[in-house]
């Protein structure tokens, strides 16, 4: 299978501190995969290498031709940027500026991208908000037009760096459904960057932990029976990852 | 005779045509950068340079150059440089602005010293006067105040993507940085514009005033742009032709008709909320 990207042996830095080091892994079209670890771990300077932002200090990623580039990469942060109420941007203008990357020039809009916008929003179930204004919607209803944001272009890859963190429970637990519905019925890969292990363990397909390099990367088949792995977090953290996962997803 | 008939009359004089003119495109232009400018938390970089062009006034003055030439071009230079403390000397926007800003108002004041003899002229730059507008400087500020408001349309998706989130805006693959310095160029040479109609003292309040009264009642990004424009240009027209017939202060007039549009579309607001 032809990996949709590849890290290999990367290295990134703040200035001439070192993040992290020695990292190597590869992404297949169709992942889920978790990203987790500790405060400084380096899971958001990884997603930030991914997406293009911090440039690596050594070793490169390497792009399938299909999401080179970054137009066919979603990317959906912590929280709306804008959480000004005043801020006078409608949904639709909002959603719209994910299919700008598509464009060059003066980067206009045509009929169809509106089309494909009110598409997106009615398959996130937020067409109703199209003519809201983003700074008057509760939080999950901003995070769910984020990710019609990231999703309007038809993206392969979708990059998400804790998306829930501002989300009450039962908000949460909808927008997992939601990301759990595009990876299997859309076929969109996700990196998904969390601290909630409870919530990764039970939705994702795959595992990566880092501290300040790859603790664990793999299924969550081969974690749960690595003593390995049970010796490092301790039986109780491996418990959490793995029951979940075995209670919810299989 | 009416307020209309004494407009009429108004139309008559060359300089009241000239200022209307230039000061609506400079309005239109003050509009659409200001949006942009206002929600990014940057509207005091007009201010800023609005000092700078009152260092490049007095040096202008004393070479015995055009003001407008010798403004733009260093005025475009003092805002790199404050986009330039921002990102190489880590300094906060208002921080790199109030260094720039008082730099230049410090320059300005010792050439005035040293020279001395344009004082009157230099004072007209200060607060604005529609009297110094000469058909040359029609000509470049419609020129350019044009080419500023083509430039805005063509990037106008662009600088919104910008402006509401930058770090998306990078990863799409967008030149942040270029959108960043072309909206510093483009402020510059309306800020160097303006200073004719406004003076030095008062040309930022065209970059805030009508956003912030078109952000009381907007609620899509374009129709902020639409409305900010109106508002604009309209509060133009009516400080002209009011600051003509009351014999007042051409700029002030036209701040003053921003101040009321402001106070009556927020109380429109406060009104609907409660």
């Amino acid at each position: 299978m032809t990996h949709l990207f590849v890290v290999d042996n990367l290295a990134l830095n703040y200035g001439r501190h070192e993040v992290m080091s020695s990292i190597t892994f590869a992404v297949e079209p169709g992942d889920y995969i978790g990203v987790a670890g500790p405060n400084g771990s380096g899971k958001t300077s990884l997603i930030k290498a991914i997406l293009g932002l911090l440039p690596p200090a050594a070793g490169n990623i390497t792009y399938d031709p299909s999401i080179a580039g970054s137009r066919s990469v979603g990317y959906l942060p912590q929280k709306a940027i804008q959480s000004d109420t005043l801020f006078p941007a409608k949904v639709k203008e909002v959603v719209a500026m994910g299919l700008l990357a598509h464009k060059r020039g003066a980067r206009f809009f045509n009929a169809s991208d509106y089309e494909k916008v009110e598409a997106v929003l009615s398959k996130l179930g937020v067409a109703e908000l199209a003519d809201k204004k983003i700074g008057s919607l509760s939080g999950g209803q901003q995070q769910r037009v984020l990710l019609a944001r990231a999703m309007v272009s038809s993206p392969r890859l979708l990059v998400l760096d804790e998306p829930t963190s501002a989300l009450d429970p039962k908000i949460r637990e909808e927008f997992y459904e939601l990301l759990g519905q595009l990876n299997e019925q859309d076929g969109v890969t996700i990196l998904l960057v969390s601290h909630d292990m409870a919530s990764i363990g039970k939705y994702t397909k795959k595992l990566l932990y880092l501290d300040r390099q790859i603790v664990f990367y793999g299924s969550y088949d081969e974690f749960c029976v690595s003593g390995e792995m049970g010796a490092y977090f301790g039986p109780l953290s491996q418990h959490q990852f793995c029951w979940r996962h075995s209670h919810d997803v299989h | 005779m009416t307020y209309i008939e004494l407009a009429f009359e108004a139309l008559q004089y060359d300089f009241i045509r000239r200022a209307l003119l230039v000061g609506s495109l400079i309005a239109l232009c003050c509009a659409f950068l200001g949006t942009f400018l206002v929600l990014r938390k940057l509207s005091m970089i007009g201010d800023g340079l609005a000092h700078v062009s009152f260092a490049t006034v007095a040096l202008a003055l004393l070479l015995s150059a055009s003001p407008l030439l010798v403004s733009i071009p260093l005025v475009i230079l003092a805002s790199f440089a404050i986009l330039g403390l921002s990102e190489k000397a880590e300094l906060h926007g208002d921080a790199a602005i109030g260094l720039v800003s008082s730099f230049s108002i410090a320059v300005g004041v010792l050439i005035a010293s040293i020279a001395k003899g344009f004082n009157v002229d230099l004072m007209s730059y200060l607060f604005g006067s529609i009297l110094v507008i000469s058909q040359s400087d029609v000509i470049i500020s419609v020129a350019l105040s044009v080419v500023v408001l083509v430039i805005v349309v063509f990037f106008f998706n662009s600088l919104f993507a910008v402006t509401y989130d930058e770090e998306f805006a990078r990863v799409m693959g967008f030149n942040t940085r270029f959108l960043n310095y072309l909206i510093a160029v483009l402020t510059s040479i309306t800020i160097a514009l303006g200073i004719r109609v406004v003076g030095t003292m008062l040309i930022s309040s065209l970059i805030v005033f009508p956003t912030v009264t078109a952000l009381q009642v907007a609620k899509g990004f374009k129709m902020t742009i639409v409305i900010s424009a109106f508002v604009s240009v309209a509060c133009v027209i009516i400080g002209v032709f009011t600051s003509y017939i009351l014999n007042l202060p051409t700029g002030a007039t036209i701040v003053l008709a921003n101040a009321v549009t402001f106070a009556l579309s927020f109380s429109i607001r406060r009104l609907r909320i409660v």
